[in-house]
């Protein structure tokens, strides 16, 4: 019988791999998620603790996908913490994904922004050419340089790290690269999924240039299927039309880039 | 005569018969428009309580493997003080406010609070099953039901509407106390008290143990409670629960109901089941010969 994507279904933790201080990838076996489709998320159960909307990693080994987490309240440190053997629910797959575009591409990824963009370079065609541009904070919390080098192999492709401060690759924020890469080269798409201020930068730059770019945004998650309500943005509800957006619905929504909604359903501010 | 999707629930007119039900996306009037654009003839609000609720943790929401859900979302809501202002600019959408308290004070402090906002009517919820010392709980209190309902319906001209579900106390009388304190309407019924417990890790799934189980499941039993209120009352009745074609909201009006809410569906089809049930509708009205809604709500009972 097919799996009624709506069902919980129970998988247990197989590998565990810090990738840094504050993040880890979390692998597990499964029918379906290993295959699904760049942007795609699940709902993620922590027996005992609570429920989270995580983007479903890649894994190398087939029939097994992940889930990249960093650190942070009580749902993502509850996850971070699951330990091989123990067993976690998953629902899902929820949402729409990236629109594969040909040629040149360039991908702009920061933290577990990066989850669904090594998803996507999964999906590349070995004719295309590839700029992968990652963000951090700092040196100790860059992670998926080697991973995304490794799934381009075949191809034409640069990966360049950008730190805030410098201590790792170019000094700088990665929506200045953004730029200037725009300036430099025409792209035939650009694909973004980071903090909200980098998609809103890098929608802007690409947008205002006429090229053709994508964000995977994130709001605040209860059902993940279109009822609670609580991932609406404007008109949109993210769970559902999203979570992949491209520049020119994006730049009609008045809310992406300035707020988000709380626990309550309070606009808040970025 | 072309039939037209008109109907009216006691004072409240609407173009069109199937409405938004409360705590379906009903967070934001940016939404709300979409969804009235989309075929809805009214949206209620999420319940608003006179302060913000975060609600409970995740997990909220189940979706049960014989269908529907079971959701204990705790009545999130960003507080009626901040909804209002988000719905002042609101000139087109039908809104229904939905409000939720433990004393009559609450509920009229909130009302006061929509003073400047264009509001359809209200509808008080007297029927979450899940969350302590509101929903059910009042209405489960024939005294405070009285007290809540009288108090409400003199601070405001606005129709108001009491939603009821299945308590302790028989919504049967829940509804005949609402209405010798003078209630418009009445929405039946809420979710019905339900849990889920997972096999693997044998733990309740949802963070709050209970939840109200909605969606299809519920719909005989939804229908049943809206016959029963219309043989035993002369009241309009909006009918919810389980709702997801447009056959189910013909059963509804011809057990009694002028107008129907829908939630769940909404999960399992997207806001589409808006239009595809009113296109429904009228073709049922124009093969049966009928103009308006109200030739047939209520004729299962003379049968
Ligand atoms: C589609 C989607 C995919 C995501 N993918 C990843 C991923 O691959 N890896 C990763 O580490 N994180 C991911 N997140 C973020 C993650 O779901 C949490 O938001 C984050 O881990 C913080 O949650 P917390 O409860 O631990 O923190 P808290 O301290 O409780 O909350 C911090 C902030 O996180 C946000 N948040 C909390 N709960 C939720 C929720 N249920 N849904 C959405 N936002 C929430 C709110 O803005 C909140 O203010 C994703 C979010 C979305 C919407
Ligand atoms: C996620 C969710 C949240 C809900 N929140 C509320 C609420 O705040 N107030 C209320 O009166 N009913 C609430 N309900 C109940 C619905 O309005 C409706 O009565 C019930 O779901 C049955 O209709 P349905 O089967 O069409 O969903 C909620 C239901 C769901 C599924
Ligand atoms: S998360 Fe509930 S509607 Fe999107």
């Amino acid at each position: 019988m097919q799996r009624n994507y709506n069902h919980t279904t129970i998988v247990t933790i197989e590998k565990v791999i810090d990738e840094t201080p504050t993040v880890r990838t979390l692998v597990f076996s499964d029918d379906v998620m290993p295959s699904v489709l760049p942007g795609q998320f699940a709902m993620v159960w922590i027996p005992g603790i609570n429920e989270l909307p995580m983007s479903v990693m890649i894994s190398d080994e087939s029939g097994k996908a992940a889930f990249t987490v960093r650190k942070h309240g009580v749902a993502s440190t509850g996850l971070f913490n699951v330990k091989v053997g123990q067993q976690i629910g998953i629902r899902g797959p929820y949402g729409n994904s990236f629109d594969l575009k040909e040629g040149k591409l360039l991908l702009v990824g920061g933290g577990t922004g990066l989850v669904p963009m090594m998803r996507l370079l999964t999906h590349v065609k070995h004719t295309d050419d590839v700029t992968v541009l990652i963000g951090a904070k700092s040196k100790n919390e860059v992670f998926f340089e080697e991973l995304a080098n490794r799934l381009l192999t075949n191809n034409t492709h640069k990966v360049i790290v950008s730190t805030d401060d410098g201590s790792y690759g170019e000094k700088g924020f990665v929506t200045d690269l953004v730029e200037k890469h725009l300036n430099q080269t025409k792209y035939d798409a650009v694909y973004v999924c980071g903090p909200e201020i980098m998609m809103y930068k890098t929608v802007q730059s690409a947008h205002s240039r006429g090229v053709f770019v994508q964000a995977s945004l994130e709001r605040m998650m209860k059902c993940g299927v279109g009822i609670c309500g609580s991932c609406c943005m404007g008109e949109d509800l993210v769970c559902k039309d999203g979570t992949v957006f491209d520049g020119e619905h994006l730049s009609q929504n008045k809310e992406f880039g300035n707020y988000h909604r709380n626990k309550a359903g309070i606009l808040e501010n970025y | 005569m072309e039939p037209d999707l008109t109907t009216s629930i006691g004072p409240i007119q609407l173009n069109k018969p199937v409405m938004l039900a409360s705590g379906i996306l009903g967070i934001s009037l940016d939404v709300f428009n979409r969804l009235y654009r989309s075929g809805a003839g009214a949206v209620v609000t999420k319940s608003l309580s006179t302060e913000p609720w975060e609600g409970y943790p995740n997990p909220t929401i189940f979706s049960v493997k014989g269908g529907g859900w079971i959701n204990a979302v705790g009545l999130s809501n960003p507080g009626a003080e901040n909804f209002a202002k988000m719905i002042e600019p609101n000139k087109d959408v039908p809104i229904i406010v939905s409000l939720v308290g433990s004393i009559p004070e609450d509920f009229e402090k909130m009302i006061q609070q929509f003073e400047n906002c264009k509001v359809a009517a209200y509808e008080l919820n007297l029927s979450c099953p899940h969350v302590a010392k509101v929903g059910l709980e009042v209405g489960d209190d024939p005294e405070l039901v009285k007290k809540i309902v009288s108090t409400v319906k003199n601070s405001t001209n606005v129709p108001v509407i009491a939603k009821v579900g299945l308590g302790t106390t028989h919504y049967l009388n829940t509804v005949g106390t609402a209405i010798e304190s003078g209630i418009d309407a009445i929405t039946a019924i809420n979710t019905v008290r339900a849990m889920a417990i997972d096999v693997e890790t044998q733990r309740p799934i949802l963070s709050n143990k209970f939840g109200g189980l909605s969606g299809t499941p519920i719909k005989p039993i939804a229908l049943r409670c809206v016959y029963e209120i219309s043989s035993k009352y002369d009241i309009p009745i909006i009918g919810c629960g389980g709702i997801s074609t447009w056959e189910d909201a013909v059963e509804f009006f011809l057990a009694g109901a002028s107008a129907i809410q829908l939630g769940s569906a909404i999960g399992d089809n997207w806001i589409d089941v808006f239009d595809e049930i009113n296109t429904g509708i009228l073709q049922y009205m124009e093969k049966k010969n009928y103009s308006k809604i109200k030739e047939m709500v209520g004729l299962a009972k003379k049968l």
